[in-house]
């Protein structure tokens, strides 16, 4: 075995090593530029409110945002949305970012590319693309996108990411009505050429939570899909990777959620706000500060919507006594307002929370109505799909 | 299938794959897809002289001088650490010539 000549960064604050405090310098940002999408999916992450065109930050400010990430530490990009190609500076913001010395990864859903405007990109620096799919053939693909054509155009956008050399990390957001395509989706990642797939079980808020009677997996369905991972990863060794989170109602502990709330991450809304991560605006009552009022760094510093779930001090019981708070930082705190109404309690993904049999046995009740009807996300608060249920 | 190291063959970093100097952390990184690795100091030296132009032999000559170490040492230290990063898909080679 040759001995290991690059490690996993670990986190620093600028003072260098000290793994005691709360936060270090962020890592990685997920830039979401717009909330306008061509697609959709009922289990989107965005809010239930998003932010109209008219909303978003503009490109100097954008420009300059990226300067100021740049300076504060992160090292990597994710442009992401909505549908991030909608916003036809992107190829700015990626040469910005370039010049900054970041890494840039783009998150589409490639519906709205041509091969000529990725080329741009990939011009402008862009080093990795993500590419959604929401099922192994058109029929489903499109019926959980709500976009007709959409499956065959990411198909076409995946060759020309290979053709112009970039990796590409295919995302596939698994639920109960596509669950069943995982190992057809598996064997179409490779086709695609990508050298990672992302097997992400829908995280319930926002759409998702609005969705969740048509989304919930049987349990018969976890079971089927960790065992086509473990069986996939063993035969694919060396040509895909395969990351995989056993989705939280039927976990026993939780996952940890963006390695620690306002700890190495953040994310920037459409209209500049700073937000812990992608989905921190489902949890009212919490202020989140923007990037048009106050300088990154300080925001990183002081916004109080970072400080406060950050580290283990805000923790009530069981997750204050525990010997796991370090290792995934009491759950997600988006799920827990989600599920128990306020944000600062456990997250009852977990086995130790008081509620964890209940949401079990929900979900459960949920996965088996047969309820398979999408309310599809977009601006005017979702439109019922058509047909019967 | 990943590609394999041999002394003429001449490795270069793809486009998804940068080294750089961390100003905020003063330190080296190898920026890749999802991840951030901190290379030690072998990687470092073999990795800045990795241009896409120069071979492994060249590489290991120049580091054997710089440092005054054995060649045929260096020579092996840099395959065993170019085929990691290559069998994990971070470096492409130049196949050797053949005479
Ligand atoms: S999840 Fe679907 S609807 Fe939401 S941004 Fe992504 S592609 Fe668009
Ligand atoms: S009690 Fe809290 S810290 Fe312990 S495993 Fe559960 S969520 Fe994590």
């Amino acid at each position: 075995m040759p001995e290991d000549h690059a490690a996993d960064i670990q986190l620093v604050s600028r003072a260098g090593e000290d793994t005691g405090r709360s936060h270090g310098l962020p890592l990685a940002v997920l830039a979401e530029i717009t909330h306008r999408c061509p697609l959709q999916c009922p289990y989107c992450s965005n809010p239930l409110a998003m932010e109209p065109g008219s909303n978003e930050l503009p490109t100097a400010d954008w420009l300059r945002v990226i300067d100021e990430l740049a300076e504060l530490g992160v090292l990597q990009i994710h442009f992401s949305g909505g549908e991030p190609t909608a916003r036809r500076d992107l190829g700015q913001m990626i040469a910005r970012a370039t010049e900054a010395g970041l890494y840039s990864n783009l998150i589409t859903s490639a519906v709205g590319l041509t091969r000529d405007k990725l080329a741009a990109l990939v011009e402008a620096g862009l080093c990795h693309v993500q590419i959604s799919v929401q099922g192994a053939e058109p029929a489903l693909a499109d019926r959980v996108g709500g976009y007709r054509g959409g499956h065959a155009r990411k198909l076409e956008a995946a060759r020309w990411t290979r053709d112009l050399d970039l990796p590409l990390t295919v995302n596939a957001v698994m639920h109960r009505q596509n669950l069943h395509q995982l190992p057809a989706i598996i064997d179409m990642a490779v086709g695609m050429g990508a050298s990672r797939l992302e097997v992400a079980n829908v995280q319930y808020y926002g759409w998702a939570l609005k969705n969740r009677h048509a989304l919930m997996p049987t349990p018969a369905q976890v079971e089927d899909c960790t065992a086509t991972v473990e069986a996939a990863r063993d035969r694919l060794r060396g040509v895909l990777e395969i990351d995989y989170v056993i989705p939280d109602y039927y976990a026993k502990r939780p996952k940890q959620c963006m390695g620690g709330w306002g700890r190495q991450f953040f994310n920037i809304s459409p209209s500049g706000k700073v937000l812990p991560c992608h989905a921190a605006e489902t949890i009212t009552g919490l202020e989140f500060d923007s990037v048009r009022d106050r300088p990154l760094a300080w925001i990183w510093e002081h916004s109080k919507a970072l400080n406060i779930y950050r580290g283990t001090d805000w923790m009530p019981e069981p997750c204050r006594s525990c010997e796991w708070k370090e290792a995934d930082f009491g759950g997600c705190r988006c799920q827990a307002f989600a599920l128990t109404g306020s944000a600062g309690s456990t997250d009852p993904a977990c086995a130790k929370s008081p509620l964890h049999d209940h949401i079990f046995a929900l979900a459960e009740t949920e996965a088996g109505e047969e309820r398979n009807r999408f309310i599809y996300r977009n601006l005017s608060g979702g439109t019922e799909e058509a047909g019967p249920a | 299938m990943r590609p394999e190291i041999a002394p003429e063959s001449v490795p270069r970093l793809p486009r998804h794959v940068k080294l750089r100097h961390d100003k905020a952390r003063d330190r080296w990184l190898i920026l890749v897809p999802e991840r951030v690795l901190v290379p030690d100091d072998t990687a470092v030296a073999v990795l800045s002289r990795v241009d896409g132009a120069r071979s492994v032999r060249d590489i290991a000559t120049d580091l054997a001088q710089t440092y005054h170490a054995a060649v045929d040492v260096i020579l092996a230290d840099s395959i065993a650490l170019l085929q990691d990063l290559a069998d994990k898909g971070f470096l492409a080679v130049t196949e050797p010539r053949h005479a």
